[in-house]
């Protein structure tokens, strides 16, 4: 057949860029372990949210003013004046939010499957530099609003370089370019937050997934697809990327994009943790609010700088809760990488861990009072020692022998159909039957009739079953 | 071609040296790329002294005025509080004022001038947050042991009402005194030292 127009065209293209080539490396002969489960979603989501935070970002900036005079009415102008300008900033405020959450769940994930252990450190070290940098990114665009939060919170954060010694007052200094936060420092953070930072999240997520690609996917049973390799040189347990889990990803963004669409219609400020009251008042450099805490996401970093009663020493160990966790991959000493196989002491140290991080999340939104403090000193010591105590005790860990191929998750279906099946037994077993006495005399009735009554034993042995389940499935 | 003959020597010299020439080349380019992110000229001329008339502050009273951006107080203190500072030494940290920031005629007792006009720069030595004016006695939320002072909400540090912190809270020194001097007994200039008689 003679090749037609469009395909020379299409070959022109190819002999001098090979698009195709690298669609096939990475998308449709890309193997991932045909295991991932929800926890999977959230590196696609991240990128998505990503691609949103630009968008909304580039739209922002055409009618944004960096200026101290300007920049909160230039706000409040693109949320009344300028048409659809209200979507395309609820849109970029939420999609801050999203991102973290997202985020803080991909490395949840990472946690607790273990993909940070060899060979993925380096992916694992690429994503915390992501971390920090989305950190960063989120705080300089904070400020731009221009109103107490930003004013207050900035000024907070900068004064954290203050506590480093010897050179920390020259380095405030040269952060904010004035004496105080003032219209340089604005204009600063605004080139950072649209050009500086961002370029550097995109080349950190590159790296990212380059180095994720080199080594593939880790996946919920923590074993190596690869070990096993049919006759092709495919991993036998891989399944392509694309179609397989593009379109699994599909189902993931349109959930997140259901949670994500009510937020930004229904609830944009999200009760003062997306956007906080306080930030709708202009910028005063004379007077702090009443009660001032970053934004929610900070708020477990903010609250173990509370927690210690001296500057620079509260300073580092806020500065170290993020610096551990680089760590990870020489910290965790136990060989086996899925919560699945692992012992029971690491599953309560992780329990204990995503309890504190959430306390401590809690804590740092709430005013200072004694109370709050101790407890604050009390999660942050699990905060470290989970970290810290991590080479010890998970050496002893007694873990579970693992499965040379990847186990069979069971569907939803399937767990259905087994309840189904246990629900007459368990029926029987939860109640007992018993005998009325029935008080109707009448000839037409005189039949036996039979009534269902809860058997306090019988519902014992089955709370006492769940419970001894639940302990061995932390064993 | 021939391998053999070639004298390495001289391109490790080359590769070295350009590559040090490269780094001192990079490391002047650094300096003004840094430098231009330090405060402009006109960001360090705006320090310029504030003039404030006290004549018509009531006795307790507090006023803000901004000097260099920065917030700071005037307080005219009552006779009781000038009573309650002699107290308070054994909670305090730097009683004394000997690690914190004033001017020498301000390093006294009540860390002023006058005893009873007290003017400080109104941010926390801690993160910077700007402390609240809290004059009164064991009000409820800050508790029994209050004797009135400046409370920072950010981070929960407690100061005297002579801008001396208290032992156990985050901040590491007492609020700062600016200089400032006398113009007459109604009128004192922020920014200018006492010391120094008008020029």
């Amino acid at each position: 057949m003679k090749p037609t127009r469009l395909t020379e065209c299409g070959n022109w293209v190819l002999e001098r860029f090979p698009v195709t080539k690298f669609w096939n490396d990475h998308m449709a002969h890309y193997y991932a372990p045909k295991n991932f489960n929800f926890w999977y979603f959230f590196g696609s989501l991240a990128l998505l949210v990503l691609v949103n935070q630009i968008i909304t970002g580039i739209l922002l900036t055409m009618n944004y003013k960096p200026d101290a005079k300007l920049a909160f009415d230039s706000v409040e102008y693109i949320m009344r004046d300028v048409p659809w300008g209200w979507l395309v900033r609820y849109m970029h405020s939420t999609g801050a939010s999203a991102f973290f959450i997202v985020i803080y769940l991909h490395m949840f994930r990472a946690l607790i499957y273990g993909s940070f252990k060899h060979p993925r450190e380096l992916i694992w070290i690429f994503g915390m530099l992501l971390f920090v940098a989305l950190m960063a990114e989120a705080f300089m665009g904070y400020l731009l609003p221009w109103g107490q939060m930003s004013f207050w919170g900035a000024q907070v954060i900068i004064s954290l370089f203050s506590a480093i010694p010897v050179i920390g007052d020259d380095l405030s200094l040269w952060i904010r370019g004035d004496y105080v936060i003032a219209d340089a420092t604005l204009n600063r953070f605004f080139a950072f937050h649209v050009i500086a930072v961002p370029l550097v999240l995109v080349m950190l997520v590159f790296m990212h997934l380059v180095a994720l690609h080199e080594v593939g996917s880790n996946n919920p049973d923590g074993i190596e697809i690869k070990a096993s390799k049919d006759p092709w040189g495919h991993p036998v347990d891989g399944i392509p990327f694309h179609p397989y889990y593009t379109v699994k990803d599909l189902v993931g963004v349109g959930v997140f994009l259901l949670f994500f669409a009510t937020v930004i219609f229904y609830m944009p400020e999200m009760g003062g943790y997306f956007l906080e009251h306080a930030n709708f008042i202009p910028a005063d450099p004379m007077k702090t609010p009443e009660h001032i805490a970053p934004v929610w996401y900070f708020t477990p970093f903010y609250s173990i700088l509370r927690a210690i009663p001296d500057k620079f020493a509260g300073v580092i160990a806020m500065g170290g809760s993020i610096v551990v966790l680089f760590l990870m991959p020489w910290l965790d000493r136990c060989p086996v990488k899925s919560i699945r196989y692992r012992g029971g002491i690491f599953k309560k140290a992780l329990f204990l861990f995503v309890i504190s991080f959430l306390a401590l999340g809690y804590l740092g939104t709430q005013p200072v009072t004694p109370l709050a403090t101790t407890m604050a000193r009390l999660f942050t010591t699990i905060y470290f020692g989970f970290f810290l105590l991590m080479p010890i005790y998970t050496r002893w860990e007694k873990t579970k022998p693992l499965p040379k191929r990847l186990t069979r998750t069971h569907s939803l279906e399937e767990q259905l159909h087994a309840l189904e099946e246990q629900l007459p037994a368990l029926i029987e077993e939860i109640t007992e039957l018993k005998a009325v006495d029935t008080e109707i005399g009448h000839l037409a009735f005189k039949s036996t009739f039979f009534s269902r009554r809860p058997n306090p034993q019988g519902m014992a042995h089955v709370i006492s079953r769940l419970v001894k389940k639940l302990k061995g499935s932390l064993d | 071609m021939n391998n053999k003959g070639v004298d390495k020597s001289k391109r490790q010299f080359l590769t070295s040296a350009l590559t040090v020439v490269g780094a001192v080349g990079s490391g002047y380019l650094a300096v003004p790329f840094l430098a231009q992110m330090q405060p402009s000229v006109k960001a360090m001329a705006a320090g310029a002294p504030v003039e404030v008339d006290i004549s018509k502050m009531e006795v307790g009273q507090l006023i803000r005025v901004a000097w260099r951006g920065k917030p700071v107080w005037v307080l005219n203190r009552t006779p009781e509080v000038l009573a309650t500072l002699k107290t308070l030494d054994s909670e305090l940290r730097d009683p004394l004022s000997n690690e914190s920031e004033q001017p020498a005629s301000s390093k006294n007792l009540g860390r002023s001038l006058k005893p009873e006009i007290f003017v400080a720069v109104g941010l926390c030595t801690h993160l910077g947050c700007s402390p609240t004016f809290r004059p009164e006695v064991a009000p409820i939320d800050l508790g029994e042991k209050w004797k009135g002072g400046f409370f920072c909400p950010c981070h929960g540090s407690w100061f005297d009402l002579a801008g001396r912190v208290y032992s156990g809270v985050p901040a590491p020194t007492n609020l700062e005194i600016p200089p400032y001097r006398y113009v007459n007994d109604t009128r004192i200039i922020i920014g200018e030292a006492s010391e120094e008689k008008a020029a």
